[in-house]
């Protein structure tokens, strides 16, 4: 008789995981749930060490032959140079608070990617070479050499964190993992170990546009080609000017919004609320990305990429930042930014030319987010709105990580939700997905490459959970969010899990709802779909017609 | 006596024992998890295993729309396919049913009519396993299908702008 395993056998034999320790469980490096190495151009373009040719499921990563000291002697003089570093080697009691929090560990039931165990994946070797307990006693003190299987699996586990710092709300001590996963990339990037799509998105941000490595005119080109798009469904050619000195506001939107649906229609939005104000705004060629790949690798390509904000704000002398609907970017200019590049005393506390409202939280960085600037325009009753352009929406909200957790922005998204859509029309997620509890969409801090789509969908999983429980509940069929990386994703995450719903910026909605004195009759929104009512109406009339 | 009354008696019995079986191929810390956390929104995989299970043994036990138990299996397998198991893996569950009734049901089976009913449900389950195929693979091309979707909707805007547009649904 043919020898097949019967169904208990497989699950004997493969199914069940084997009983090993942690320390000796390997990660299998299969298509699908691995990062593609980059191509070492990009690493060249940068000045990154160790630029080669490799490939992640191969034994051999090429590793630079003393890629040992050079790990350890950044780790001590990270050691030195973070704080945060050092406490979270030293402090964290393993108390479990964050166990059951990241939505990796939620997504993919991998007990590595419970924040905790993923956390001891770098501190095993901490104590291994930092510890004196460590150093005599080895495993017994939870102590590990420094060997290539141990630098695969970093690589493996800290691109299944996505920095969105769910579990630091959870941790007594207020851990900051995310900052965690970015040192321990940093690390790895110092022995030339990094991936393809943060590495070409970073280069491509240094040297061009943005993080397609758009060039200027192209960039000019697309949103010149929105302004004709609005013209056309509104009857309003939004003024739009490109590196303008003297201009009052310089306006920064990530690059995802300018160059993917739907993250256009947003981008439609903000010229079309622009134009209505008669905001004396313009728009850089060289400050033209609001999202910051660097910062998810190492704070100091953070910086580097950063740095072109202020630089360009002094060159044009604009008074303040205004900045769209993008999540890590108001991480970076929050909790970053004055840090790296000290006050920018060029810039002025910024202030609403509508509403005279001043911005005091912004007071340091300068720089106000969209939805700010908005859900103040609407509470001062500065917009004409028109909800019932939105009816054929039954929306929900995504916090996304950054904005939420980084910046606490929980109001104003919901604040604008309401003013343009009609009542009755917005449904909340259940309390502990949203608002600071908000589940991370899967793929942020660059891990939204396609070939990592089967780790992405675990990821995103509970977000999506979220999501369908009510799309079956209400009928929700848009989800909606204030960041590029969401937008770029989540369509895709939901075609997985959720089929049927569809991704929009806050933005978007506004430009929908706006009342222009001497717009066209509008009968679609800005993706050309159909208002309520509209198609219905012509429907009937045609009826009457044949009759 | 017939087969279908037995199973229904012992329905609460085989429906746990069945998702433990499910269970027992996740690692032992990640078991324990699934089995305390009862919020469905902060243990989605274990809601969404147990839904799956809990449908497909109801479902199994009467007459059911095929679309019906396509849409118990999907539960499951949706989950599996992105998981860290091979097809053959993903899909075990089904079959381990049959043991598990064997050996709940060990005393009644002897009994020559029960037996013979016992293995035309058996039968059924097979069904079950080969609907499990179609989802698993409906699984598996919607990655291929929306991965490919995703490429192209990185540069839509500009191919919009080009007048190439296309249509992504």
């Amino acid at each position: 008789m043919a020898k097949v395993p019967t169904p208990k056998e497989l699950t004997r034999i493969n199914y069940r995981p084997p009983a090993k320790s942690w320390m000796d469980t390997k990660p299998e490096f299969r298509p699908g749930v691995y990062l593609n190495a980059p191509s070492p151009k990009w690493l060249e373009m940068i000045g990154y060490p160790y630029p080669r040719k490799w490939s992640v499921p191969d034994e051999d990563w090429h590793l630079p032959p003393d890629w040992k000291e050079i790990i350890l002697a950044g780790m001590e003089d990270r050691l030195k140079r973070f704080r945060t570093l050092k406490l979270f080697f030293d402090i964290c009691v393993r108390c479990g608070a964050c166990a059951d929090k990241c939505h990796y560990f939620l997504g993919s039931g991998d007990p590595k990617n419970m924040p905790v165990l993923r956390a001891e994946l770098l501190r095993s070797v901490y104590r291994r070479y930092f510890k004196t307990a460590g150093k005599l006693l080895g495993e017994v003190a939870g102590a590990r050499d420094l060997t290539e299987d141990v630098l695969k699996e970093w690589f493996f586990y800290l691109y299944q964190c996505t920095e969105c710092r769910r579990c630091s709300l959870f941790c007594p001590y207020g851990i900051d993992m995310a900052e965690m996963t970015i040192l321990g990339r940093e690390l790895l990037s110092s022995v030339g170990i990094n991936i393809e799509w943060v590495m070409a998105s970073v280069a491509s941000c240094y040297e061009k546009v943005g993080h397609i490595g758009a060039t200027p005119h192209a960039y000019k080109d697309m949103i010149d080609f929105f302004a004709e798009e609005c013209e056309r469904i509104t009857g309003i050619l939004p003024e739009v000017t490109y590196n303008r000195k003297g201009a009052e506001i310089l306006f920064i939107a990530p690059s995802g919004d300018y160059f993917a649906d739907p993250g256009t229609y947003t981008y439609m939005g903000y010229l079309l609320l622009f134009q209505y104000l008669g905001l004396d705004y313009t728009i850089s060629t060289y400050a033209a990305e609001g999202g910051n790949f660097g910062y998810f690798i190492s704070h100091e390509m953070g910086k580097r990429l950063n740095a072109k904000f202020y630089e360009e704000a002094k060159r044009l002398g604009v008074k303040w930042i205004l900045g769209g609907e993008c999540g890590h970017m108001w991480r970076v200019c929050n909790q970053y930014m004055t840090t790296w590049h000290g006050p920018a005393t060029f810039l002025e506390v910024p202030k609403s030319p509508i509403t005279g409202t001043v911005f005091e939280h912004a007071r340091e960085h300068k720089m106000v987010h969209i939805c700010e600037f908005t859900a103040d325009l609407i509470h001062h009753g500065k917009l004409k709105l028109d909800p019932q352009r939105n009816a054929h929406l039954k929306l929900t909200f995504h916090d996304s990580c950054n904005t939420s957790r980084a910046m606490g922005i929980f109001e104003e998204p919901r604040y604008i939700i309401r003013h343009v859509l009609p009542e009755g029309h917005f449904f909340e997620m259940p309390p502990n997905t949203i608002r600071e509890k908000t589940f991370c969409c899967g793929s942020g801090s660059g891990v939204n490459a396609d070939e990592y789509l089967e780790m992405r969908m675990r990821g995103g999983f509970p977000r999506a959970n979220a999501v369908r429980y009510v799309h079956d509940k209400y009928g929700v069929n848009h989800l909606g969010c204030i960041c590029a990386i969401d937008r770029a994703v989540l369509p895709t995450l939901m075609a997985y899990w959720v089929p049927g719903m569809e991704i929009t910026g806050i933005h978007e909605l506004v430009g929908n709802a706006l009342v222009f004195d001497d717009e066209i009759e509008r009968t679609t929104d800005l993706r050309d779909r159909d208002l309520v009512g509209v198609g219905k109406a012509e429907e009937a009339e045609g009826e009457a017609e044949d009759e | 006596m017939v087969l279908n009354g037995l199973l229904k008696e012992k329905r609460a019995v085989l429906v746990e024992r069945w998702r433990e079986a499910l269970f027992e191929s996740y690692p032992l810390e990640t078991r324990q998890f699934f089995r305390k956390e009862k919020d469905r929104f902060q243990n989605p995989v274990a809601h969404r295993l147990s839904r799956g299970i809990e449908g497909l043994y109801g479902a199994l036990l009467q007459e059911t729309e095929e679309e019906e138990l396509k849409g118990y299996l999907d539960e499951i397998i949706r989950v599996k396919a992105v998981q860290d198991f091979s097809p053959s893996q993903a899909l075990a569950f089904i079959f381990l049913l049959k043991g598990l009734i064997r050996e709940e049901l060990a005393a009644e089976l002897c009994d020559e009519e029960l037996g013979r009913q016992c293995l035309e449900f058996e039968s059924h389950i097979d069904g079950l396993a080969l609907l499990g195929f179609e989802v698993y693979m409906q699984c598996r091309e919607k990655l291929s299908e929306i991965r490919i979707d995703e490429v192209k909707r990185r540069v839509s805007g500009l191919l919009r702008k080009a007048g190439l547009g296309m249509e992504l649904e």
